[in-house]
C-alpha cells in the first residue's frame, strides 16, 4: 500500500493518474448534478414558510460546506507538504486554493440572495455570512502570499506555513464569530421554518454535496496536471510525454 | 558555547531593550498612531459623547490592532537587514525560543504605552472610570495575542520587499477573534456587568498562540532568510 502511496509522489505518475481519473470524476459528477438539481428544484415540494425561494440551498449549503472542505484538504496538503517535503502535496494545496475562492465566493453570492426574499436585506452580519467572509479573506491572503514570491519553492512553503495556521484558527473564528453575535440582539434571522427537513427535500440535497465533490476533485485532477505541468516544464519526461501528443495529434516536431 | 533557556532570553531581552533606548521613535509612533486613529473616530462621527460611548469599545479595538500592524513593521526587519537574524537562524539555539524572547519585549515597547495610554482615550470618548480596569486588561491581553499572531505574518513576509500591505492581509483576519473578544469585553463592562467570560476567552487565545504561534514563526523566517 505504502509503495503506491509514494509512488504518487512522483509527478509524472500523479499527472498520468490524474489524467485518467478525470473522466472518473466529471461525468459521475454531472449525472449527479442534474440528478439532484431535478430532485431539488421540480420533486421537492416549496416550504410552507419560504415557498420556492428556500430552493436556493442545493446550492448554498454545498458551496458552503466544500468552501471549509477545501480550506480544511488544502491545510493538510500544505501540511504534508511541509512535513516530509514533497513537493507534489505543495502543488496540491496550490491548485486547491483558486477552487475554494470560487466555492467560498458562491456561498456567499448566494447566501446573499437568499437573504434579500428571506431578511429583507442584501446582507445581514449572521455569524454563518460573517465567517464565511473572513474565510474569503484567508483565502485571499493565502493566494495573495503565494503570488508576491518569485521563487516557487519559497512560495510553497510560505504559504503553506499560513494555511496550517489559518486552518487552526478557523474553528476559534467561528465560535467567536458566533459568540459574538449571540451577544447581538440579534437581528431576528435565526432559523426559519422547523429544523426537521422532510426526506423530500434532504435526499437532493445531499447528492448535491456529493456531486460538488466529485466536481471538485474533477477540476482538481485538472488543476493538478496544468500545476504539474508548469513546475516541471523543464523535465525530461515531460519532453517525452509531448512528444508522442505531437506524434499523436499530427503536430510536426519544431 | 552552550547556554540554558532563560539565559538565552535574557541575552535576547537585555539587546532588544538596549536597542529600543537608542530608537524611541520606534516605540512611540504606535503610541501617537493609536491616539491619531481614536480622534479620527469623534472627528469622523459624532461630538456626542452618549453616542461616542457606544462605539467606543470598538474604536479603541481598531486603533489598537491598525497601531500593533504597523508597530510589526520595526519587529524583524533590522535584523534581517543587517544580518543578525541569520545568526540566530544558524546559531544552536532554538529559533522559536528567540524569536519569541523578541517579540515579548516588542509587546513590551510597543504594545503596554497603548494599555497604559488607553484609559485616558477611554475617558475622551465618554466611558465611565468604572469600565478603566476592563480596559486594561482586556488591551494588556489582547494586545500580546496581537504581537504574537502579528509576529507570524511578519515573519512570513518578512523577505518580501514591499510586504507591509500583504502581511495586514495576512494578519487582519486571523486577529478577527481577538477583536471580538476584546471589544465585547469592554462593551460588557461599560454596561456594568461582569466581563470575565470574554476576558478568559481573550486568554485562552493569547496561551494558544503564545504555545504554537513561534513554532510558525520560526519555520516562517527559517523560509524567508534563507
Amino acid at each position: 500500500m505504502w509503495t503506491w502511496f509514494h509512488k504518487l509522489a512522483s509527478p509524472p505518475y500523479a499527472y498520468d493518474v490524474a489524467g485518467k481519473c478525470q473522466p472518473w470524476f466529471w461525468w459521475p459528477s454531472l449525472i449527479l448534478m442534474a440528478v439532484s438539481a431535478y430532485g431539488g428544484l421540480v420533486l421537492a415540494p416549496p416550504d410552507y414558510q419560504q415557498k420556492d425561494a428556500f430552493r436556493i440551498i442545493y446550492v448554498h449549503a454545498p458551496s458552503a460546506w466544500m468552501s471549509l472542505f477545501v480550506y480544511s484538504t488544502m491545510a493538510i496538503a500544505a501540511g504534508v507538504g511541509l512535513i516530509w517535503r514533497i513537493k507534489l502535496a505543495h502543488a496540491f494545496a496550490a491548485a486547491c486554493a483558486p477552487i475554494g475562492v470560487w466555492f467560498t465566493g458562491l456561498a456567499l453570492i448566494t447566501g446573499s440572495v437568499w437573504g434579500k426574499p428571506m431578511w429583507g436585506t442584501w446582507w445581514a452580519w449572521d455569524p454563518r455570512l460573517t465567517s464565511e467572509l473572513i474565510l474569503l479573506f484567508l483565502y485571499l491572503g493565502y493566494l495573495s502570499l503565494r503570488s508576491s514570491f518569485e521563487d516557487i519553492s519559497r512560495a510553497d512553503r510560505a504559504s503553506a506555513v499560513l494555511a496550517v495556521v489559518g486552518v487552526v484558527n478557523v474553528p476559534i473564528i467561528h465560535y467567536s464569530v458566533i459568540w459574538w453575535n449571540s451577544l447581538h440582539q440579534g437581528p431576528s434571522v435565526t432559523k426559519t421554518g422547523a429544523p426537521t427537513i422532510d426526506p423530500s427535500m434532504l435526499w437532493p440535497l445531499f447528492c448535491m454535496i456529493v456531486a460538488f465533490m466529485l466536481f471538485f476533485a474533477a477540476v482538481m485532477c485538472d488543476r493538478l496536471r496544468a500545476e504539474i505541468l508548469k513546475r516541471e516544464r523543464s523535465a525530461k519526461w515531460l519532453m517525452k510525454e509531448v512528444a508522442v501528443a505531437h506524434e499523436r495529434d499530427g503536430v510536426p516536431n519544431v | 558555547m552552550v547556554q540554558g533557556l532563560g539565559e538565552v532570553a535574557w541575552t535576547v531581552v537585555v539587546r532588544e531593550l538596549k536597542l529600543t533606548s537608542r530608537r524611541w521613535d520606534q516605540a512611540v509612533q504606535p503610541l501617537v498612531f493609536f491616539c491619531v486613529v481614536t480622534t479620527l473616530f469623534p472627528l469622523a462621527t459624532t461630538s456626542d459623547l452618549a453616542e461616542l460611548r457606544h462605539i467606543a469599545p470598538g474604536v479603541l479595538w481598531v486603533a489598537a490592532m491598525l497601531a500593533s500592524l504597523l508597530a510589526l513593521e520595526s519587529l524583524f526587519r533590522p535584523d534581517v537587514d543587517d544580518g543578525t537574524m541569520e545568526q540566530w537562524v544558524l546559531s544552536q539555539q532554538p529559533l522559536a525560543w528567540l524569536l519569541l524572547a523578541k517579540t515579548a519585549v516588542h509587546w513590551l515597547v510597543t504594545g503596554v504605552p497603548l494599555v497604559l495610554i488607553s484609559p485616558l482615550l477611554a475617558t475622551a470618548l465618554g466611558m465611565a472610570p468604572e469600565a478603566w480596569s476592563t480596559v486594561i486588561a482586556s488591551l494588556a491581553i489582547g494586545t500580546a495575542t496581537l504581537s504574537v499572531l502579528g509576529a507570524v505574518g511578519a515573519a512570513l513576509t518578512v523577505s518580501l520587499r514591499r510586504g507591509n500591505m500583504l502581511m495586514a492581509l495576512l494578519v487582519l483576519p486571523l486577529e478577527m477573534p481577538v477583536l471580538i473578544f476584546g471589544a465585547r469585553a469592554i462593551e460588557v463592562a461599560s454596561y456594568g456587568e461582569n466581563p470575565s467570560s470574554s476576558l478568559m476567552l481573550l486568554t485562552a487565545v493569547l496561551l494558544f498562540s503564545v504555545s504554537l504561534g513561534p513554532f510558525a514563526m520560526a519555520q516562517a523566517m527559517r523560509i524567508g532568510i534563507e
